[in-house]
């Protein structure tokens, strides 16, 4: 089966094993956080869990390693729908 | 009650933490064998869930025989302590573990230089891109360099043109004669020469571009990677458009549980730190045995021998012989390709007052160069107190071979084992959970 998650509201597939940022990275997305300091947009760098660039809100938890964390059906990333 | 203390502890899945937990099982030993990840096999034999991966036969052949091991997945040994009974190993999200000697197995990563634009989206680690592909089967980009040093260059960029990804060029910032132009004179294991030249055949058939002598010196885009700059050896300079950038320049070691246990480390040839062994993977603290590219970069074969004879070792078996030849001889190679392959000499020069070094606290070349011009930093841990550097969520492990030598060089030397350990040493190993602090 294919998992459904949002990502900022809008719908994004994942397949069962993917993680987090391999079904963000699949559907398009690139980026999902700016820095504190200025403000750039950062993604996938080292995609082994060592750099942290990648941190995402899962179900409103924060800084959460997506290259890392398996994705589900259901979740809910990025911080926009934390509510 | 406290639980017996396993007779060995073995950190890492790799093909160097399964060579050993594999023979000392069979030496009738009592293994746990713990893992960041959640699948074993380490970077190489990297898997989808169900699927196959490179070599897989040595990877079953293996597997079959971790029956009676103890196996922890998905845990970080973020603290390891000694006392009278041995070790003790602290996990997160897990209990901890007790053990009488450890096999420290843990791998390494990309190395990395800063590049102005590496911190756009679309740029990422070559071995990310590759565990990606494995792991996931998809690359984020369409229109892909890669660029670095070294033979891993190769098969990322074969993957990537298998997985339907444009592969606009390949940057080798060195020559290649030794090891590619010339497989058949290669030291003394011609199967990975062998391995370069397939893949060099397969990058041929695909019509990849493959530059030798030829750097990367920018990556430009807005809010994403647009294109890249490339500079060959006669100084022509060329801009390529791409959407993903593989960069690689060769792998460093993971050191912080060696030098948490106190074990010694060297630089190696190619200018990184690595763990200190005698010719039968002991280091030089007491009951610790390392194995892997932790002892130095030599990909998964030698991992592989180097893990089956430390658990030998500590098995007390007199059957190791072979495997002590084996090991010296993938070691010499070894050596011979990190001598080829070497960050360019002039790299620092890439560098502009604004090019982000540290990009967790987002530190900038200029800050590096005032810590050391205007306030007096003269190695590593002084840049480190002042600018900041590899004080992030990273802890050093991005940034801080290219620290080092940024201290070095605007100090007129070059770096020293102990530039290069003030970015190796961290304790916790890995950022740990307020609850995992808690409950141990
Ligand atoms: C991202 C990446 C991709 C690579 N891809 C390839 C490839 O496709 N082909 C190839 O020939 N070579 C590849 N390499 C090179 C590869 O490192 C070696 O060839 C080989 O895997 C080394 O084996 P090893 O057992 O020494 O280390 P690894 O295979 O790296 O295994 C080390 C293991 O230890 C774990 N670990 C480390 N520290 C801890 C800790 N504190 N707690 C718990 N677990 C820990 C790691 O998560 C990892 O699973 C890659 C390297 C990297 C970094
Ligand atoms: S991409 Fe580096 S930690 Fe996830």
């Amino acid at each position: 089966m294919t998992y459904t998650m949002t990502f900022e509201g809008r719908p994004v597939r994942a397949e069962p094993g993917q993680s987090v940022a391999a079904a963000l990275v699949a559907s398009g997305v690139v980026s999902w956080r700016v820095t504190r300091g200025q403000g750039r947009p950062r993604g996938l760098f080292c995609g082994i869990g060592l750099c942290h660039d990648c941190l995402i809100t899962i179900d409103g938890v924060p800084d959460q390693r997506a290259c890392v964390v398996p994705a589900r059906d259901g979740m809910r990333l990025g911080d926009r729908d934390d509510a | 009650m406290t639980p017996e203390p396993h007779d060995v502890a073995v950190v890492g899945a790799g093909p160097a933490g399964l060579g050993a937990a594999a023979e000392a099982a069979g030496a009738g030993l009592d293994v746990v064998l713990i893992d960041a990840g959640q699948r074993p096999g380490g970077q190489y034999w990297r898997h989808a869930e169900g699927g196959r991966g490179q070599h897989w036969k040595a990877y079953e052949g293996l597997s079959r025989r971790l029956g009676q091991v103890r196996r922890i997945p998905g845990t970080q040994v973020w603290l390891i302590t000694r006392d009278q009974e041995g070790f003790t190993l602290r996990l997160t999200g897990h209990d901890p573990v007790t053990a009488r000697a450890v096999i420290l197995c843990p791998g390494g990563y990309d190395r990395q230089l800063p590049i102005p634009g590496w911190d756009l989206p679309g740029v990422m680690a070559a071995g990310g891109v590759q565990a990606l592909l494995k792991e996931h089967g998809t690359a984020p980009g369409r229109r892909a360099v890669v660029a670095g040093t070294g033979p891993f260059l190769l098969p990322v960029a074969v993957a990537l043109a298998r997985a339907g990804v444009a592969v606009a060029a390949v940057a080798e910032a060195n020559p290649v004669t030794g090891w590619l132009r010339d497989p058949f004179g290669a030291l003394a294991a011609p199967s990975k020469s062998v391995e370069a030249v397939r893949y060099a055949a397969a990058m041929t058939a695909r019509r990849v571009l493959y530059r030798t002598r030829t750097v990367i010196t920018e990556i430009v885009g807005d809010g994403r990677a647009e294109a890249v700059r490339l500079r060959r050896a006669d100084g022509t300079q060329e801009e390529i458009a791409a959407d993903l950038v593989a960069l690689g320049w060769g792998f460093t070691p993971s050191l912080e549980l060696p030098i948490m246990l106190g074990a010694e480390t060297r630089l190696d040839e190619d200018g990184s730190l690595v763990a200190v062994v005698d010719g039968s993977q002991r280091s030089t603290a007491d009951g610790v045995y390392i194995a892997g590219e932790a002892t130095g970069v030599g990909g998964a074969a030698l991992a592989l021998a180097e893990g089956r004879l430390a658990a030998l070792t500590l098995a007390g078996s007199g059957k190791t012989a072979r495997l002590r030849r084996a090991v010296r001889r993938g070691r010499r190679f070894a050596a011979a390709m990190r001598r080829a392959c070497p960050v360019p000499a002039e790299w620092t020069a890439w560098l502009t007052e604004s090019t982000v070094v540290c990009r967790c606290e987002e530190v900038p070349y200029g800050e590096l160069r005032r810590a050391c011009h205007d306030l007096g930093a003269d190695d590593a841990r002084a840049v480190k107190m002042l600018a900041r550097p590899g004080m992030g969520w990273c802890q050093g492990r991005m940034c801080g071979f290219a620290t080092a030598a940024i201290a070095a060089r605007l100090n007129g030397r070059v770096a020293t084992a102990d530039d290069l350990r003030a970015f190796a040493a961290r304790v916790p190993a890995f950022p740990v959970a307020l609850e995992d602090l808690a409950e141990n």
